[in-house]
């Protein structure tokens, strides 16, 4: 290292740095993921509200279930599908609390749609952060409710066709209709400026949560380049040109 | 007072050579090394650390945040 | 002094909820078990003592709901009955599998499938063995008259803190309907987060302070050895259950020669059916189980070096028969006699089963 770099590398003059409530563990996710980004923003949001104390996550089934190795507060790992319901019983038991759910998209939008549902229904004051990335990741890249018309996956190969699968499901538009949504949103971490705005929108959600306005839900279009057999510089490319036109970003509902 | 304005330091071992943060330095300062850690991922490190401006793009698209961002105050 | 009340069995739940410091009931609308919720959400317990009380979408979402509140060290229980309860059985190898203390009740109706909404005890087995998939039990209480649907809940809620283990109320649609004088407890206050802290300060997901490392409730477990290390440690606890938390009653039993086995309302019926014997000349008893996991062996295994025979009566085609050879082991002659499909047994059809089955006369 050169005399210039370690004059440099001081502690005052440290921009940006692992948030503490991250834990030292390596996250077992593939590289260039969008769990991490995603990891990352929720630690940030949480630490810098100074609300570790405060809040309870929940991880559900699917690549995100060891969510709780990673970010240093209490967890609960839920049944596949059922994120809602636990956070709901935490909720309601703990309304001083800040409670939100982790969950993918084969997690909320296929076997815990009616969890999900009715959790936004019933308005509980929780977060629910839901990352598409249109694929099952963790079983091996199989379709998933939002896999996109002809795309290619392991139970899909030759292409999502709709007579047989059907369409992708735009379930955060659907749960945008119920009344017990305060802030819904859909957002991306592919560059610096959509990772910024994809943080203001979870440090919303938090803030929702302690004014007690319901549900905030906030979607992150994320990119899975094991799934979808990309490095992950053309995954995010991909994902550009491919899922935004179909899951365009941007506030859907804010109250 | 030194001559460069930031400086990346990438926390190799755990690096997995994603490439996100090369791509998304606008100074192109980053690339990854030749060699491998012992993961064996070939890690990002700064190839050009004069080009630095420590605008801390790389570590916010970085997965593993692995990346520690430093910058001279300007006004000093 | 103490109030007395005549109430409905699956009022007394309710009201036994309430009393003993329960923090959250999250239940789904079943025959024959509706009243539960009917009763708390009438009672209104969350201005009196700040329970909640909320009607999920579905067993599934309400049985996970306990898992979340349960995860916070607090009071947690659901209600359901047999197709309910078949829904909830992941929730409930997930609550086994994360050690998590909760109350589940099951006032059992006939099946299979959506069967009647007529008392039985066919889900003997679901309860007993476990129900889910994987390695583990719940521990299940059977009471049989209105008195033991208020004692048990509270009784309950002590076992699965004791053991971090859900416990089950295994009633049926008679007990649940009927009504009895039933003798109320005491309002226990819930507890406080000291009292948690005190009691489940250990694991309860409270909030990560500074002090302590984060807790996590979660059944999963990668590493094999691992897996395997904590179901020796599910096991151990199973057997101190065994030792320390099986209960069960006899009655006329300490000169019978011929023993009914019997649980729940079946149990109910049989105390008829040993005076119809008496008054006959036949040395009847009847023995039972309380606790149907884990299930009196030993006390049973003691009778049967006396006794001539042993007949299981159940509400079921024979599911705790099993359990009763398992503990007679051949010794004696045991058999089962059961009306099931919504059916209950009359006193007499017992004792006649037990001249034919067992006395062979």
């Amino acid at each position: 290292m050169t005399a210039e770099i370690t004059e440099i590398t001081r502690e005052e003059h440290i921009v940006y740095r692992k948030t503490p409530a991250l834990t030292g563990n390596v996250m077992h996710y593939c590289p260039g993921c969008s769990h991490g980004v995603i990891h990352k923003l929720v630690a940030e949001v949480i630490e810098e509200a100074g609300i570790r104390d405060k809040t309870i996550g929940v991880s559900p089934v699917g690549c995100s279930v060891l969510a709780y190795n990673y970010i240093d507060i209490d967890w609960a790992e839920a049944a596949h599908g059922r994120a809602p319901a636990v956070a709901t019983g935490i909720s309601r038991l703990h309304p001083e609390k800040y409670v939100f759910t982790y969950q993918g998209d084969g997690d909320l939008a296929s076997i815990g749609t009616a969890e999900v549902m009715h959790a936004c229904n019933r308005g509980e004051n929780i977060v629910i952060i839901f990352v598409n990335n249109a694929i099952y990741g963790m079983t091996g890249g199989q379709m998933a409710p939002t896999t996109l018309v002809g795309q290619v996956t392991s139970t899909t190969p030759r292409g999502r066709d709709v007579k047989l699968n059907g369409f992708p499901m735009k379930i955060t538009e659907l749960l945008a209709q119920l009344d017990g949504t305060t802030y819904v949103t859909r957002q991306a971490v592919h560059t610096p400026p959509a990772i910024r705005k994809a943080k203001n929108a979870l440090r919303k959600a938090f803030e929702n949560t302690k004014k007690d306005k319901g549900t905030s839900f906030v979607e992150i279009v994320g990119t899975c380049s094991s799934g979808w057999k990309m490095t992950p510089v053309e995954a995010n490319r991909w994902m550009v040109e491919n899922m935004f036109p179909k899951y365009p970003l941007g506030d859907i509902k804010d109250i | 007072m030194a001559k460069y304005r930031g400086a990346v330091i990438v926390d190799a071992e755990r690096c997995k050579g994603c490439n996100l943060c090369v791509v998304a330095c606008p100074a192109g300062v980053l690339t990854l090394a030749r060699e491998v850690n012992g993961k064996g991922y070939h890690y990002s490190e700064m190839a050009r650390p004069e080009e630095c401006i420590g605008c801390a793009n790389c570590g916010l698209v970085c997965p593993d945040a692995v990346i520690t961002v430093y910058r001279m105050n300007t006004k000093q | 002094m103490a109030e007395i009340k005549l109430m409905k069995g699956n009022e007394v739940i309710a009201e036994a909820a309430i009393r003993c410091g329960c923090d959250g009931y999250f239940g789904y609308p079943i025959t024959p078990q509706s009243e539960i919720m009917e009763t708390l959400m009438a009672r209104e317990p969350w201005k009196e003592t700040g329970m909640v009380v909320l009607q999920a979408e579905s067993e599934i979402a309400a049985i996970n709901m306990v898992y979340g509140a349960a995860a916070t060290g607090k009071k947690a229980m659901t209600s359901s009955s047999s197709p309910g309860i078949s829904l909830k059985q992941e929730g409930l190898t997930y609550l086994a599998g994360a050690e998590l203390p909760c109350l589940i009740v099951d006032v059992v109706r006939g099946g299979p499938g959506l069967g009647t909404i007529q008392p039985a005890q066919s889900d003997y087995f679901q309860a007993t063995r476990g129900g889910g998939h994987g390695d583990y039990h719940l521990l299940v209480l059977a009471p049989a008259s209105v008195q033991e649907m208020n004692d048990f809940v509270a009784l309950g809620f002590e076992l699965a803190f004791k053991y971090r283990n859900p416990v089950m109320i295994l009633a049926d649609g008679v007990i649940g309907q009927m009504m009895e004088k039933v003798r109320l407890d005491e309002y226990v206050p819930r507890w406080s987060d000291a009292d948690i802290e005190r009691v489940a300060g250990e694991w309860a997901l409270t909030g990560k302070r500074k002090e302590r490392e984060r807790h996590v409730a979660t059944s999963l477990e990668l590493d094999a050895y691992k897996q395997e290390e904590f179901n020796h440690k599910l096991q151990a606890k199973y057997r101190r259950m065994e030792e320390h938390d099986t209960r069960h009653e006899e009655l006329s039993c300490d000169d019978a020669e011929y023993i009914f086995v019997a649980y729940g309302s079946s149990a109910r019926v049989c105390q008829k059916s040993v005076q119809l014997c008496r008054e006959q000349g036949i040395k009847a008893g009847l023995f039972r189980p309380i606790t149907l996991y884990p299930f009196p062996k030993r006390p049973l295994q003691a009778l049967s070096r006396r006794a001539k025979g042993f007949l299981a009566v159940e509400m079921s085609a024979g599911q705790m028969i099993e359990d009763v050879r398992l503990a007679i082991n051949g010794t004696v002659p045991a058999e089962h006699f059961g009306r099931y499909g919504g059916v209950i047994p009359t006193p007499d059809e017992i004792v006649e089963a037990l001249k034919r089955q067992i006395i062979k006369t």
